[in-house]
């Protein structure tokens, strides 16, 4: 089908659109009275609309044209907004996110639209059957384009007129103009070169008629044809074509579409009610219209999808040169060549800049997951009866986008726990003196190679004799080994599966089968999840993701004749200290560092490394941190600083202590990545 | 071992003068022997890891896997490197011999014991031209299982 390759920018451009209208929603029923927004949600109903027409898909146009009339009358002061009209545009906005997913999973994303489209109609009607009368009137009355003039171009195909729709969304102009070259031009071609070279200077040129190929052959008479989409006036264009020589006359008019060549009755309907209702209201619209341009400009921004298997592969390829890079460096130090060592200097200069671009191409801001959440709060408050206010900090956090793929759904459940489980009802609330209002924050931050994202409330914490009962009824753990846990780690007892401590069972959260899906997500991906929590001060539920997560800077350290990575983002610093600086406390050894206790961590007895013969006075100490809390970690020689590919170890060893992967040296031998989170704890 | 070709093309390795089939779809490679970077905190016949052509490999004493008593590599000693589903494995032989057709059948259930090792990793034997052969049961001596038990073991 020709529909497939347009199917995926559909898809996409679609969610964003039904994203965008969520996220406008929200803000009009803060602010209902916000002639920005509707306009922007009108904007983003009419493009859903458009597309889903081009693409075939009439439930869906039938769905957002009917919302996109409910909004204009709101824009043109028909309708006031009223959270039930708002309630309204969002279930239409969810069926519309149901029909696309359907789309996406192969359907045909038909749906029974009827009873949102005659609620949506209603509400139109209701306040505004004036308006409603005259649009459909219009809609009927349209005349078939004119035949005075031939029209060209029309057999445009979907891809073409989804252009022209979005053109003019954006104020732009689609203008036909007609070029007669003069009967004694000798280099015909030349002259059509030197007039597209014009036209592509104020706009784009969208279809030509001969086509540009037949044109540059000179398989044409003297006139041609062209649709161009321009900012500029038709008298503008004129006058510029014109200055080319040798041309006899331009006539520049205002393209129309003929609606007959289009089969689809639906997108000719909608296309023309649009007109009409265009037709109908100047004033409001025309102020817009203004406003409409200067969003259109200040958010376009060039960009391009790419299948995310061809960055992987990109990827690939580009590790395959880090170590050889490696190598070639081990070469021309070996070798001592100032001219060599010159271009492996620069070669790896440049890689390095190869490498941040690669590595950025694959950072997504974790707003892509996050603003799907204000929506599900709003919600889920009002299901449960709760009132719920949520901060987002950081949504401009950028993680690999293998990471993003992955972490929304356990984000999802975390949050739809702390709602059900967490935060009480208002009254539960006014009761313990609490405000009625219960405060989730959603924060993501970047500490070092890792990520953070934590869910915190203020709701009532988790109690720690319930959960200890309940994992005792459950058999989870004994009673001796219960009275030994400590608070952590009875927190981490529900995430163990089959555990529920909510006293009432909602289908919000269900029966805390989530929570164990969600630890192994976060495992899976190399995160950690901890749980911190208050009797009724609240809880906060902490997710560290690794970052990205191939190439890393790592120190290369030596202990004993084994060589180990550790990740540079990890380390504050190098120390040598001799023997006599150790010192020791509840018999462990530790070190006074800028005046911190710092405890010392020798990787020659964690390790288990063969040794040989005594250690010496001086030690050779790389301190790491994480978070907050260091340690000393005591090797034999640093060797020094080196971009490596991080490896994995192979599903048969699985999950190696304190060893977070492996790579492969210069000289082609393995090292060992030392994960230093494990350390420290 | 019930398949329709009646030749089993396998590749002959020398265990402690035993000699074992691996059938020659799974083997990837047969390489020398070379630095191995140790693994800490693993099984103890996991000797470590190798870089096979980019890709991080573990590999595995059979001798100790098979709880024979180790020897110190020789000219003959050769890795095997194994292909199984997502698992690239390396196995460290005292020998390794070319390829030989095994008729199916020469090929009998395996006895009950059987040489010096466990008789759940030997799938059958066959006798070809005097000589005895054992057929590994690749699943059995790479199970996640009995890797993870070794492990454990060690660090208990």
């Amino acid at each position: 089908m020709e529909n497939n390759e347009y199917l995926e920018v559909f898809i996409e451009e679609s969610k964003e659109h039904i994203q965008s209208l969520n996220n406008q929603l929200l803000v009009l029923e803060n602010e209902p009275e916000n002639m920005d927004t509707i306009g922007e949600i009108f904007r983003s109903a009419h493009t859903l609309k458009g597309m889903s027409a081009t693409m075939g898909y009439k439930d869906l146009a039938d769905l957002t044209h009917n919302m996109e009339n409910v909004l204009d009358a709101a824009r043109n002061d028909q309708v006031k907004i009223t959270s039930e009209i708002i309630d309204m545009i969002f279930q239409a906005v969810d069926q519309l996110e149901g029909m696309v997913l359907d789309i996406v999973e192969g359907g045909d994303g038909a749906s029974d639209v009827q009873e949102l489209v005659q609620t949506l109609q209603t509400i139109e009607n209701n306040q505004d059957i004036e308006n409603l009368n005259e649009s459909t009137m219009a809609a009927d009355n349209e005349p078939k384009p004119a035949n005075n003039e031939q029209v060209y171009f029309n057999q445009l195909d979907q891809f073409e007129l989804a252009i022209i729709d979005q053109s003019k969304e954006n104020g732009f102009e689609n203008l036909e103009v007609k070029i007669k070259l003069n009967e004694n031009c000798l280099l015909k071609a030349a002259r059509v070169y030197m007039v597209f070279e014009v036209l592509e200077q104020i706009g784009e040129v969208i279809k030509a008629d001969p086509t540009v190929q037949e044109l540059e052959e000179e398989n044409f008479d003297l006139q041609f044809h062209v649709l161009i989409v321009t900012k500029d006036s038709p008298e503008e264009v004129q006058q510029k074509i014109l200055k080319v020589s040798e041309i006899e006359e331009v006539t520049v008019s205002m393209f129309k579409q003929d609606k007959n060549a289009q089969g689809d009755d639906n997108e000719q309907n909608i296309a023309e009610n649009e007109q009409s209702t265009d037709g109908v209201k100047e004033s409001p619209k025309s102020k817009n219209a203004e406003g409409k341009k200067k969003t259109g400009k200040g958010v376009t921004s060039k960009t391009i999808r790419v299948n995310i298997d061809r960055l992987d592969g990109l990827m690939n390829l580009f590790e395959e040169l880090v170590i050889d890079r490696g190598r070639l460096e081990q070469i021309s130090a070996n070798l001592k060549n100032a001219e060599l060592q010159e271009t492996v200097e620069r070669m790896t200069r440049i890689s390095g800049d190869l490498q941040s671009i690669i590595l950025n191409m694959r950072m997504v801001p974790i707003e892509q997951v996050f603003n799907r959440f204000p929506r599900m709060v709003r919600q889920l408050s009002k299901d449960l009866g709760k009132k719920i206010k949520l901060d987002i900090v950081g949504a401009e956090t950028e993680l690999d986008r293998t990471v993003i793929d992955e972490i929304g759904d356990p984000l999802v459940h975390l949050i739809r726990n702390a709602l059900d489980h967490g935060i009480e009802t208002p009254e539960k609330r006014q009761a313990s003196g609490k405000k009625e209002e219960g405060d989730l924050l959603l924060e993501a931050y970047h500490s070092g190679n890792h990520v953070f994202i934590e869910i915190s409330d203020d709701g009532a914490g988790i109690n720690r004799e319930k959960v200890l009962d309940k994992a005792i009824s459950n058999h989870v753990i004994t009673e001796e080994e219960a009275k030994q846990l400590t608070d952590k780690q009875v927190y981490q007892l529900i995430m163990s599966s089959g555990f529920s401590t909510a006293d009432k069972i909602s289908d919000v959260s269900g029966r805390g089968v989530g929570l164990d899906v969600v630890k192994n997500t976060i495992e899976s991906l190399g995160g950690t999840i901890t749980i911190e929590s208050e009797e009724g001060k609240g809880s906060l539920f902490s997710i560290q993701l690794p970052l990205t997560l191939s190439i890393i800077s790592v120190l290369l350290v030596e202990v004993e004749k084994e060589k180990y990575a550790v990740p540079l983002s990890s380390i504050i610093e190098t120390a040598i200290i001799s023997k006599s600086e150790i010192l020791n406390a509840h018999n462990k050894k530790v070190i006074d560092f800028r005046g911190k206790v710092v405890p010392l961590i020798d990787l020659k007895n964690v390790f288990e490394v063969p040794t040989e013969g005594q250690g010496d006075e001086l030690y050779s100490i790389v301190i790491i941190r994480k978070g907050d809390k260091m340690a000393g970690l005591v090797v034999d020689t640093f060797i020094g600083q080196q971009e490596i590919v991080l490896k994995s170890l192979g599903d048969y060893l699985g999950d190696v202590f304190a060893i977070s992967g492996a790579t492969i040296l210069g000289d082609g031998q393995v090292a060992l990545i030392v994960d230093t989170n494990t350390l420290i704890n | 071992m019930e398949e329709i070709t009646n030749n089993h093309k396998s590749i002959i390795i020398e265990l402690d003068k035993e000699e074992y089939a691996i059938p020659v779809e799974v083997v990837g490679a047969i390489e020398r022997m070379q630095f191995i970077t140790r693994v800490p905190k693993t099984a103890t016949f996991v000797k470590g890891v190798i870089n096979l052509r980019g890709v991080v490999t573990p590999i595995i004493d059979l001798r100790e896997r098979f709880g024979m008593e180790s020897i110190e590599q020789t000219e003959s000693t050769r890795i095997i490197i194994i292909h199984m589903e997502s698992n690239d494995v390396g196995f460290i032989v005292d020998a390794a011999y070319d390829v030989l057709d095994i008729p199916e059948d020469a090929i009998e259930p395996a006895p009950k014991v059987i040489g010096t090792i466990d008789a759940d990793y030997i799938g059958g034997v066959a006798k070809v031209d005097k000589r005895l052969i054992m057929f590994l049961e690749l699943e059995k001596v790479l199970s996640q299982e009995s890797y993870r038990a070794a492990t454990l073991g060690q660090e208990g």
